[in-house]
Parts: C-alpha cells; structure tokens; sequence
C-alpha cells in the first residue's frame, strides 16, 4: 500500500545526548519492561523463581527470532504477514522428513531451506512483481497454510529424533535454554547488520524514500529480496524450536503468530510505515510481551483474552504518544 | 479506463461461467437451479462483507475485522434471543446493524483521528474483538435449541424462490451500486483513494471518508452476524475465523485495487461469487476442503499479478525503474 510522505518537522536544535537518551522509546519501554516485572513479582508467589523465569523466556524468544528479520522489512517499508504460516509449511516438512527417516541435521536442513523458499517467493513477487507485500503476504499466508492443511489434514507428525529435541527443551547452562542464547546471538548479529554496517543504512534510506535510496545507488529490489529472505529463514528458525519444543506438527501450528510479531515489532518503537527503529527497541519489547503474557498466565488468565491486552497494547502503543503530542500542540497554541 | 474496467469484468464473468460449464460436464446436477441457488445463498454473506470491504479499499484503508466483528454481533445476538425471545426479527437486525456500526466506527476513529495505519488498527482490534466473544460467552457456545424460532427462521424464509438472505445481498449490491456510482459519498470514496492530496484540495475531507467506509463495513459485517449465526443456527468464538483473507480475496480478484482508488461493485460482487462458485463446487468434484485455503491464496496471488499488469499499462512512464522502486 503506497504511503504519502508524512509530514516530519525538523527540531530547532537537539537535546543533550543524555537527555535525548532519557527521552527515547527505548528507555520508556524499559522502565515499562521494570514496572511489568516489579508487578507480576507482587502479584504472584510464583513469579520469582529462576526456573519460572526461564520457563518464561519460551514465551517470547521464538516469536522475537522472527520479530527482529521483521524489523528490518517494515524499516524498509515492507510488511510479511505469512511468517506464521512458513512456520507451518517447514513445521510439515520436517514432520514428513521423519517419515522418510531422516535425521536431525536433514531435518534441520529442510526446514530451513522451505523458511528461504518461502521467503524468496514472497521477495520475487514483491521486487520482481512490483507488487504490494501487504496483498502478497496475505495470500501466501493462505497458501503456505493451505499446503500444510492439503499435507495433513486433521492428522498430525510426531516422532521426532531424541536429538532433535534439544533445539527447543535443551539447556546450554543451569536455567539459560538454548532459545535464549539463541535469541541473544540474533540480537546481536541483527543489531550489528542494522546499526553498523552499509545495508542497515541502506535500509533506513529505503524505507525513508525509496526513489530517493534508488538514485543514491541502492539497489533497491535486491535489498528488498535479501530482507524476504530473512524473514524467511527467521520463521524456519523459529519453526524448528517451535516443533522441537512442541514435538508434533499441526497445521495450525503458531496460528496468529503474525500479529504478536508485528505487535512485538511496532511495540519496539519501529515506525510501521518505515524508516525508523532499533533493535535494541525489540529486544526489550520482547521482553516486555513475554513478561505479560507470563504474569497474566500465572494469574490464571485465558489465552484468548492475553490476545486482548497483546491488541490493546499494539493500538495502545501507537495511539498514547499521538494523543499525548496532539494535546501538546493543542496546549502550545 | 471504464473500458478496460469493463473488460476485466467481462473477463472474470467469462472465467466464473466457463468454471461452472467445466463443473456441469463432469457433474451435470451442480448446474441444476436449486443448487446454483444454493450456492448464491452460500455466497451471499461473502457478497454483502466484500462489498463493505471494497469501500474501505477504495479509500486505501484495509478492513481485517470484518470477520470478527461479524462473530461478536453474531454471538451478542445469539445471547439477546436467548435472554429476550420476543425481540422481533426487525428489532435483532437493527441492533445487529448498530453493533456493527459501533465497531467500525472504533476502527475509523483510530484511523481518523489518531492517523494509526488501518492495518495496526484492524489487526488489533482483530483480536480484540475476538477476546470479547470470549469474555462475554465464556467460551461457551449458542446451539440451535436455545435460539428462538423466528430468530431463526427469518433469514431462511423464501421468498419468490429464493431464502430471504439471498435477497438481503441482492438488495444491498443494488444499494450499494447507487451510493457508490450516484451519491457524493461515493464519488469521495474514489477520489481520497486516487490521490488524497487532490481530495483534499477539493474540499474532501480525507479522514472523515476513511471513517465513513469503516463505518458501512462495520454496518454490513453486523448485519452479517446476525445473518450467519440465524441461518447456520450456532454461535461460538470462532465463527467465520479467517473469513477477513476470504472477503479481501474477494476483492482483490474483483479488481479492487489494494493501492486506492480504482474498483466497482460488479468487480467485487464477482470476486465474491468467483470464490463462492470454487467454494461450493470442491465437495462435488470430490476435492477435500482442506484444499480451500490453498485455493484462495493462490488466487489472491494470481488476481493481484493480474491487477498489477493490467494497471500498469495505463499511461507513458518515463522513470519506469523509479516508478518500480515505489
């Protein structure tokens, strides 16, 4: 869907690093990530426990896997709403992989590389195309689905290798899980090729003005492609701790998984229409995502109406801070 | 322009009756009248969403909550008639489109007034609007034995031949074709899609268009709730789950373009029927309806390859890399 520029007004003069540190969305979202956790702590007796916590991370560490290739693409001004149903179609080709009597590192292999065709069928209809991600994504989201539906109907693959079920339930040291350290070495490598390097830049550039970023040079579509890809491969990642933790196949594996993704993403501080975000800004939105659904889920409350306060929170985050400057404009003038 | 959109109409005619020719050969009792009235009737509540959906695409916007919107008032009607079985089927309409129109105008004041993306707005009122169903039910579901009679019967009755839900649709299409061809509403609704700077400068107001299309599709996704929940006589959390992808489908096939500004009610209607003609022939060319999701992706895909081909075409272009890069 095609945005008309926003209208961005230019400050006077900026404040002191340290004050315009105070005022980011990352520091906001951390004293939220702080209250979430000094309140779910009083809430509930269960709360503080090291193994409780770490239980806690599986909440969120999958999802975030994806957030952060997501990230990227909505900065560049793209949207893929079929990550959860890559999940689903690698899920089932791992799951028919078995059945083949493959092992862990075919399995392995397998997943990932459906996560990169998927994502590089999103990319070519989109770069290639030239057509909207947004009308795209929505149709491979049926379609990638709609296979692993045509796959398995109502049945279901389990039996997955021993050896397969470390990726999801394994520890690398007392209560830190795999997912965790893996969530934390994404971060990092996401935060690094986004923050430090030529494509990040160019990332930021396409999603603040792509004609703009096409005739400084970027090869626009191929930085698109590489982005889909990523997204891609980040839901295949996911999709194997996701079925190694679960250890059967469903077709309706992670359903709605697109929404807490883009939730997570857009509760980071990334600019839904593009050019702006960090990854820093995920991670702790990560975070925060997790600690709720964790502390609702110790208070015994339904799934289903988690889902109401992940909505609340994605319309709730955008909407706070334009009613608060809209209220400022109003007081000024 | 009218011309090519013609053709494109023509064109997806064509494809809806060679596909019900195809079916005939094979299965020659699907053409019988009864079960193409069937199949309209199937069809219809898929008609009367897309067409609310097609006035939300028109002016850029997109509606992913129709499906749970309709869910809710289905469920809070379902609970109504079991609470107070008197209530006139007239009177559960009226609330059925009141409700509606309460939902859709929450999703067109966010876009309004706080100029949230209406792709974060819907897809979190979504879910929103799901977890409701929920609070409000408990998880329980609303079965045939506890709606009331009339409740019931009322979208089902025939009339002339046909159940009276068929002629809900008909009758919304043709209302729908005069406000979208006849009516300054309509003419609004194309020119903030086509270029929402100009719009402006003709004294549109963009916003307030934006709210007005909400508002219709939100009108027609209650009136659709109580519709669904009367005639399949059940009411439970996850009616209609993932019927949103179906009603946009609807309208991208329909030509509807996902960018603003171009679309009209046959295209829409036809996208709907399109789907609805595939999705009641499966069963009786024996394809399992596992196959459905699948299908509809696919033709979303194709339909707005299609689209895209057939816009781009439209005048000389000078930066044609630049253009491609937008």
């Amino acid at each position: 869907m095609s945005i008309t520029a926003t209208n961005r007004s230019i400050p006077d003069r900026l404040g002191s690093p340290a004050q315009r540190y105070l005022k980011s969305w990352e520091s906001l979202l951390l004293l939220v990530a702080v209250f979430v956790f000094l309140l779910n702590s009083l809430a509930s007796p269960y709360f503080l426990d090291a193994w409780n916590l770490s239980d806690a991370t599986f909440n969120f560490t999958e999802k975030a896997m994806i957030a952060f290739a997501m990230a990227l693409l909505i900065i560049s001004g793209e949207i893929d709403l079929s990550v959860a149903s890559i999940i689903a179609l690698a899920s089932t080709a791992m799951g028919a992989a078995i059945q083949f009597g493959a092992g862990t590192p075919e399995i392995v292999a397998i997943g990932l590389s459906v996560g990169l065709i998927c994502g590089a069928f999103n990319g070519a209809l989109v770069t290639g195309l030239g057509l909207p991600s947004i009308v795209v994504t929505i149709g491979t989201m049926s379609l990638f689905r709609g296979i692993s539906y045509i796959v398995l109907g109502d049945k279901a693959y389990t039996g997955y290798p021993a050896s397969f079920s470390f990726f999801g339930q394994g520890y690398v040291w007392w209560v830190i899980s795999f997912e965790l350290v893996l969530f934390f070495v994404l971060a990092i490598i996401y935060g690094v090729v986004l923050h430090k390097t030529n494509f990040g830049r160019a990332v930021f550039a396409i999603g603040n003005n792509p004609v703009g970023a096409m005739f400084s040079g970027i090869r626009v579509a191929r930085v698109k492609f590489i982005l889909f890809l990523s997204t891609g491969l980040m839901a295949s990642v996911a999709a194997i701790c996701l079925t190694s933790r679960l250890g059967s196949t469903r077709p309706s594996i992670a359903v709605g998984w697109e929404l807490e993704v883009v939730t997570m993403v857009v509760l980071g501080g990334v600019n839904i229409l593009g050019g702006s975000g960090s990854i820093p800004g995920v991670v702790i939105a990560a975070f925060v995502m997790g600690l709720v659904t964790f502390g609702l889920g110790l208070l015994n409350v339904p799934g289903i109406v988690m889902s109401i306060v992940i909505g609340m929170l994605l319309i709730g985050v955008i909407a706070l801070p334009r009613m608060w400057q809209q209220f400022a404009e109003k007081r000024s003038a | 322009m009218t011309l090519l959109l013609k053709s494109r109409e023509a064109v997806l005619f064509g494809a809806i009756i060679a596909l019900i020719v195809v079916i005939s050969t094979r299965f020659p009792a699907f053409v019988a009248p009864s079960n193409l009235a069937n199949a309209f009737n199937d069809t219809a509540p898929l008609i009367i969403l897309a067409l609310g959906q097609m006035a939300v695409i028109l002016t850029r916007c997109i509606d992913l909550s129709v499906a749970a919107n309709l869910a809710l008032t289905g469920m809070v009607v379902a609970m109504l008639n079991t609470a107070a079985p008197w209530l006139p089927a007239p009177a559960i309409i009226m609330i059925a489109i009141g409700l509606g129109a309460v939902m859709g105008s929450i999703n067109g004041f966010f876009v309004w007034k706080m100029r949230i993306p209406p792709i974060v707005v819907t897809l979190g009122t979504m879910t929103i609007f799901r977890g409701v169903i929920f609070l409000i039910s408990g998880g329980e579901w609303i079965n045939a034995h506890e709606m009331g009679e009339n409740f019931k019967a009322f979208p089902r009755a025939i009339v002339l031949g046909l159940p009276v839900m068929s002629w809900i649709a008909i009758a919304i299409v043709a209302l729908f074709y005069l406000l979208i061809t006849r009516t300054p509403v309509g003419r609004a609704f194309f020119a903030v899609g086509g270029n929402p700077d100009a719009a402006v400068y003709t004294g549109i107001n963009v916003g307030r268009t934006q709210f007005i299309a909400f508002l219709l599709s939100g009108m027609l996704a209650g009136l659709t709730g109580y519709l669904w929940v009367a005639r399949y006589a059940v009411a439970y959390v996850d009616i209609a789950a993932g019927f949103e992808l179906e009603v946009v489908a609807a309208c991208v096939i329909g030509g509807i373009s996902i960018a603003g500004g171009i679309g009209s009610v046959g295209g829409a209607v036809l996208g709907a029927v399109f789907l609805g003609v595939i999705k009641n022939a499966l069963p009786v060319v024996n394809i399992s309806p596992f196959w459905q999701l699948a299908i509809s992706g696919s033709a979303i895909i194709i339909a707005v390859a299609f689209n895209a081909q057939t816009q781009r075409s439209k005048g000389r272009v000078i930066l044609k890399k630049a253009e491609h890069a937008t």
